[in-house]
């Protein structure tokens, strides 16, 4: 059987929602650093699928893509920084003991 | 036509000087601050003897009438095209006899202070007070509309809060000069309430314009003032009974004088500057300057000042019987004669002769500020040398202080009416006046004035005779010094000169109150009884007084419970207390402390508390927690989606 628009739906929203599990569970910033990466390509499965399936004369899901990985790439430059601040600081890299920014 | 650079550069003279010495005198002209001050007041004084040349004899004198001339008007802050606060410069006879008198009275305490504060540590400071003061007189008095007025008078209000706390390291000078201000403050309250009812009703702010619509009967302006009543009284008559009020109160009049007797903790010569020429003189050239408000629309006001004045006159005198400290005594004078001028006006009319109360109330402005000055300064020269203000530490100081003796001599006969000498020709003006017009305030006007020489002269023997004095080497600390210098001795010498000649100006040729020359008759058997009144208060005095003995100890006791009475000055400052500290502070002071304390800051703590606890309780959400604020957001996100799926479609 060829694969058609749903699976593809189907395959973004499984990523999507294991980002968003592995996002709120994780306590190590790394994983959740990378469980953000997850949930940014989903996103992007999803502009490449419509794209492809409903406006296939068109560019524009793929141009969108194509910023959001850019920016993912310095997002996560700035996040990698920032988390070696905080080791520095801190030495760990557990989000539980980054919670200095409250009331 | 009026020398306008001249006479704007009379007051500003002094505000120079205020402002120099002010700024850098501490640092620069500490030695020569007082020279600096007095040279620029001498100027000044030349600059305002040569106006009142040129207005009496030159150019003011239009076809018999001496006119008011506005010498210089401008538009200061304009509200609205044709609203606004004006300054001007007003020339007319009373401005220029005052010009001329506050400068030289000014002068001759600023050279007399060159030798009375000698040393002084904050002589630059004291300078530019005097500065300030006479700067703010001299203001007021060329003042051309009643708001300019308004602005002087207060700062003449400052300046003499300055100078009565000058010395402000002891504690009864610093209670001194706020009751002052707070008394004089409370007065011109009824001041400005009396501005704004005048100038509302007469539509301007302008002297000139002002009297103009509202003394003439046909202008709209008078008759819609006449007709809207308050409590039984025009607007017109409460709006001047309330300017006078403030007049009572810079002018010490019954029962608004309590701050006069304590001002005397300035230095002498502040006194002197106060109590002859400036400050207390203010309120009865106030009514000089709207009398034909006060005795064309509003005659019944003019009775009230008549008895104001009349009852302070003879109050005053009674009290100043009985006071040991010398100043204290020459205050209650003031007072006293204040009262005269008051009384003067009140007895009034408007117009030829029988505007004579006018002439005799200026008249006796000018002659008392020469005298009283002269008292002052000579009061401040025996308290030099005595270094106390109490009789009981004086007697026998004629050998010691000679000159001092003689022109404090002359000022005494001048305020007890004997002639030759200045007051008698003011005073008997006045008495002539009361005479035609009201016989009840004539008969306390001779009572008080045999009273005034009584009590003149039982301070003049006390100093100078009765007991011997101690030789100079037997006074306490055994200091040895003379009468004090040639900056102290000038003045007294010019001013006894000025009190000795000062009668026989024919004042009402030159002020009157329409203008017009009033020729002055005197009807020698009319001085009989004023004259032998005071001769007898003298003799009294000169039997009480001239050698120490029991005689008035004895007096003192059989009068008893009076003598106890006017000691203690009829007990004014206590009703006063009393009304303030019981009356005042515990009906209306405590329950607004009350309502304060409770309900206004209650509703604000309240509302603060409130506020304290829900942000207590809400505050835990923002746990720094990231995950949590995710799964907050994520919560959020979800419940949106759900709302605009399933609810809002």
């Amino acid at each position: 059987m060829e694969p058609g628009l749903y699976h593809i739906l189907f395959l973004s929203t499984a990523l999507f929602f294991i980002g968003v599990y592995g996002f709120l569970t994780r306590r190590n910033l790394i994983t959740m650093l990378m469980s953000i990466e997850l949930i940014l390509n989903s996103v992007n499965l999803n502009f490449i699928a419509f794209n492809k399936y409903l406006w296939p004369n068109q560019m524009d899901g793929l141009f969108f893509t194509l910023f959001i990985i850019a920016i993912a790439a310095a997002e996560a430059a700035v996040a990698i920084a920032i988390i070696i601040n905080l080791y520095r600081s801190h030495n760990s890299i557990d989000v539980e003991n980054a919670e200095d920014l409250k009331y | 036509m009026p020398n306008v650079t001249a006479i704007s550069l009379i007051p500003l003279l002094p505000l120079a000087g205020f402002l120099l010495l002010g700024l850098f005198g501490r640092k620069y002209f500490k030695n020569s601050s007082g020279l600096i001050g007095t040279v620029l007041l001498l100027a000044s004084t030349v600059l305002a003897l040569y106006t009142a040349y040129e207005y009496f004899f030159v150019y003011g004198k239009v076809a018999g009438v001496y006119e008011k001339f506005v010498a210089l008007q401008l538009t200061w802050l304009e509200f609205s095209p044709g609203v606004s606060i004006d300054m001007g410069l007003i020339i007319d006879p009373i401005s220029v006899m005052m010009l001329v008198v506050v400068t030289f009275i000014s002068l001759m305490v600023h050279i007399y202070s060159l030798g009375y504060l000698k040393g002084e540590e904050r002589f630059p400071t004291y300078y530019s007070y005097l500065g300030l003061f006479t700067f703010s007189m001299l203001g007021l008095v060329l003042a051309s509309n009643i708001f300019q007025i308004y602005i002087f008078w207060e700062l003449v209000g400052v300046s003499s809060f300055l100078l009565i706390g000058y010395y402000y390291d002891k504690p009864s000078a610093v209670a001194a000069c706020k009751k002052a201000f707070i008394v004089t403050r409370f007065a011109d309250l009824g001041f400005l309430i009396g501005i704004l009812i005048l100038s509302f009703s007469g539509g301007t702010l302008d002297f000139a314009t002002l009297i103009e619509r509202l003394t003439s009967p046909e202008s709209n302006e008078f008759k819609a003032a006449a007709a809207s009543t308050f409590l039984g009284a025009s607007a017109l008559t409460w709006g001047a009974a309330l300017v006078f009020i403030g007049g009572a109160g810079k002018s010490a009049m019954f029962p608004l004088h309590i701050w006069l007797p304590d001002a005397m903790e300035g230095p002498t010569p502040v006194s002197a500057l106060i109590h002859a020429a400036t400050m207390v003189v203010a309120g009865v050239y106030l009514v000089a300057r709207l009398f034909p408000i006060f005795s064309v629309a509003v005659p019944g006001v003019l009775e009230i000042i008549g008895w104001v004045g009349a009852v302070s006159a003879i109050v005053a005198a009674i009290i100043a019987c009985t006071q040991t400290d010398i100043k204290r005594v020459l205050a209650y004078s003031t007072m006293s004669q204040i009262g005269f001028m008051m009384f003067a006006l009140g007895v009034s009319n408007y117009g030829g002769e029988a505007g004579l109360g006018y002439t005799a109330s200026m008249f006796h402005l000018f002659t008392h500020a020469m005298f009283k000055a002269l008292l002052f300064l000579g009061a401040g020269a025996v308290i030099h040398y005595v270094h106390s203000n109490d009789m009981k530490d004086m007697g026998g100081l004629r050998k010691f202080l000679p000159i001092t003796h003689i022109t404090f001599l002359i000022a005494c006969l001048a305020i007890a009416g004997v002639p030759p000498f200045a007051g008698f020709f003011s005073k008997e003006e006045i008495l002539l006046a009361a005479y035609n017009n009201n016989m009840a305030i004539y008969w306390i006007a001779l009572i008080t004035s045999g009273i005034t020489a009584f009590y003149m002269f039982r301070l003049y023997f006390n100093i100078f005779w009765s007991k011997p004095a101690p030789s100079p080497s037997e006074r306490a600390g055994g200091e040895v010094h003379g009468e004090g210098g040639f900056a102290m001795m000038m003045p007294l010498v010019l001013l006894a000169v000025g009190t000795a000649a000062a009668g026989f100006i024919p004042f009402g040729e030159y002020v009157s109150s329409d203008g017009k020359p009033l020729h002055a008759h005197f009807d020698l058997s009319f001085s009989i009884a004023p004259v032998a009144l005071g001769l007898i208060g003298i003799f009294t005095a000169f039997w009480l007084y001239k050698k120490q003995n029991d005689k008035p100890t004895k007096l003192a006791t059989s009068l008893g419970g009076i003598y106890k009475t006017a000691y203690n000055k009829f007990y004014i400052d206590e009703i006063y207390l009393f009304i303030t500290k019981k009356v005042l502070f515990n009906l209306i002071g405590r329950p607004a402390a009350w309502f304060d304390k409770n309900i206004v800051d209650g509703l604000m703590n309240l509302i603060g508390n409130i506020t304290e606890k829900i942000s207590e309780g809400i505050k835990k959400v923002q746990s720094g927690k990231v995950q949590q604020y995710a799964i907050y957001f994520l919560g959020g996100v979800i419940v949106l989606a759900v709302l605009f799926i399933y609810i809002w479609k």
